[in-house]
């Protein structure tokens, strides 16, 4: 077995919140995804106990990542290009 | 081969954002991330003292080339410390630019693609077999790598005419060939450059450069492990089936816009497949290959990964968003949407798109994810730092890594290519190693005492050749 491989599933864990709000994510979506089902039973299960407790540690998530976002994302995106490499 | 050198080779995207008039081009920048490597050899093309090789490309994008690995793990680990390594050499040269009074920020990307069109390349090296016919290994080889993208693609968002979209990988919308020798116009996805830097008459160097570079550990791992051991089935010529793709160009395209990774695709016998189907072939051959055949516990592992990872996007991608990048870069871009109630016309699902890949522990949205424990590992953070500095011990780069360090104690040029070690002035004075498993370090030590007992009679050192 490699070292690491087998992990605590944290990962997993912290983004079952958003899973289980499957409808509202299928709308948000972009076209061309879309057709994979949404959410998993248990998972499900799993969040009726702690779901409160990982929605608040997953907005934690999304709000620090907006705190490091590029703030200018418009000019960023449009600014960035790159010349052809291999 | 059960013994094979594995190599990566990851152009990165670079520029600089200027916080008023004063600018500073590309070029610059770059001389400035090159500057704190002191060197005697050429400027914007070093060796490290971790045997890789550091080195300004086409199109103007720092490149880092892993040195020679001899298994998938160590070849990420090498991947993993070329990000901290240039990460490094970031800071110092932010700290010029502050020094030249040019207000801004310089930010550098593992990704493969602009917003426009341009594309630059994540390259693997595979050292194969010379008695292996090349075209035969690769049409065996380009269904499995046409697929691969499902659990290799590092995810992209683009605008096109109807709207934006989300596609699996970064690479595949610019791939226009099969097989072809260019790499920058008509990519192809397999590369005919022939480059061993190694017995020419034993083996011969695969270049795929269909790949993405990735973030996740987990997926570059799995990216490298499973085509590692299709190589090792081809060599041994126990895939007895056959994917050949009617249009192998269109599917790789086709393949990228399909997220569900549903859609069949039609092969030249003309049955159908999806691309998970098609890999789930090839990771069962793979299954019996292992009860058979010498196989190391890595690639076993890889196999047992592969085989999980296909169960998941059968079952639903999003099981995989904390392990292959191009779900977890959309479901961080879905929370995001969901939590702020905007919509994927948004520029800032562009910049999510893009900083996620950003190299920077503190502004990188791929290493946000891992301080919070939600992607999921496969390196430690020590032995990625140890790989900034130390070589891997079981091929040629540890000879190259041991030479730079002692050269460098002892102040005497150099100049360095994979396969030679050249000295001073007198460039027929130098170590050739043509065998890139090849560890024996004495043979440098002796190189370098020579140098120095022989200072004083330069002229007695010209013939000196150790060959390996």
């Amino acid at each position: 077995m490699i070292q690491g491989l087998v992990n605590p599933r944290r990962g997993d864990r912290l983004f079952e919140v958003a899973r289980a709000a499957g409808g509202q994510q299928q709308k948000q979506r972009p076209k061309g995804g879309g057709e994979e089902s949404s959410g998993s039973g248990d998972g499900a299960k799993k969040l009726a106990k702690k779901g409160g407790e990982l929605k608040e540690e997953m907005d934690a998530l999304i709000d620090e990542i907006d705190e490091v976002l590029e703030e200018n994302a418009e000019e960023f995106v449009k600014n960035y290009v790159q010349r052809g490499g291999e | 081969m059960q013994k094979r050198i594995y190599g990566l080779e990851t152009e990165y995207g670079i520029i600089f954002t200027p916080e008023g008039r004063k600018t500073l081009p590309v070029e610059k920048a770059i001389r400035f991330l090159f500057e704190k490597l002191i060197t005697t050899e050429h400027f914007l093309n070093v060796f490290l003292e971790n045997g890789a090789r550091f080195y300004q490309d086409t199109g103007c994008h720092p490149e880092y080339a892993t040195p020679e690995c001899a298994a998938p793990r160590q070849l990420i680990v090498f991947d993993k410390a070329g990000e901290r390594v240039l990460e490094d050499l970031q800071n110092y040269a932010e700290e010029k630019i502050r020094e030249e009074r040019i207000p801004g920020k310089l930010s550098i990307f593992k990704n493969n693609t602009d917003f426009v069109g341009n594309s630059y390349g994540c390259h693997e090296n595979y050292l194969v077999d010379r008695d292996v016919d090349f075209y035969y290994l690769a049409e065996q080889l380009i269904p499995f790598l046409v697929t691969r993208q499902i659990y290799a693609g590092a995810g992209k968002v683009f605008q096109a005419q109807d709207g934006v979209h989300y596609c699996v990988s970064q690479r595949a919308q610019h791939i226009y060939q099969k097989i072809s020798g260019t790499t920058t116009n008509d990519r192809s996805i397999i590369n005919t450059r022939d480059e061993p830097h190694a017995d020419r008459e034993k083996y011969r160097r695969l270049h795929v450069i269909v790949g993405d570079s990735n973030m996740s550990e987990y997926t570059n791992f799995l990216k490298v492990g499973a085509c590692a051991v299709v190589l090792q089935m081809i060599e041994d010529n126990y895939i007895n089936k056959d994917f050949t793709l009617r249009n192998p160009v269109k599917a790789i395209k086709d393949i990228s816009y399909d997220t569900s990774c549903r859609r069949k695709l039609r092969l030249d016998n003309g049955r159908e497949y999806s691309p998970i189907e098609i890999q789930r072939e090839y990771c069962e051959i793979a299954q019996r290959y292992i009860e058979q055949y010498p196989v190391s516990d890595e690639l076993r592992q890889a196999v047992f990964m592969w085989s999980h990872v296909l169960d998941c996007l059968e079952d639903d991608p999003n099981r995989l968003d904390t392990k292959i990048d191009w779900v977890i870069k959309r479901r961080l871009i879905e929370s995001y949407v969901e939590r702020f109630g905007t919509t994927w016309n948004d520029p800032r699902v562009f910049m999510l798109d893009l900083q996620y890949h950003d190299i920077r522990l503190d502004r990188g949205l791929y290493y946000l994810l891992e301080r919070r424990g939600a992607v999921e590992r496969v390196l430690s953070d020590d032995e990625v730092i140890k790989a900034k500095t130390e070589p891997p011990s079981d091929t040629r780069a540890k000879m190259r890594g041991e030479f730079i360090k002692l050269a460098r104690q002892n102040s005497i040029q150099y100049d360095l290519d994979w396969s030679n070690i050249r000295l001073g002035n007198l460039l027929n004075v130098r170590v050739i190693c043509n065998n890139p498993f090849e560890t024996d370090t004495e043979k440098v030590a002796e190189l370098v005492r020579t140098i120095q007992r022989t200072n004083l009679r330069k002229t007695s050192l010209s013939k000196l050749v150790i060959q390996s």
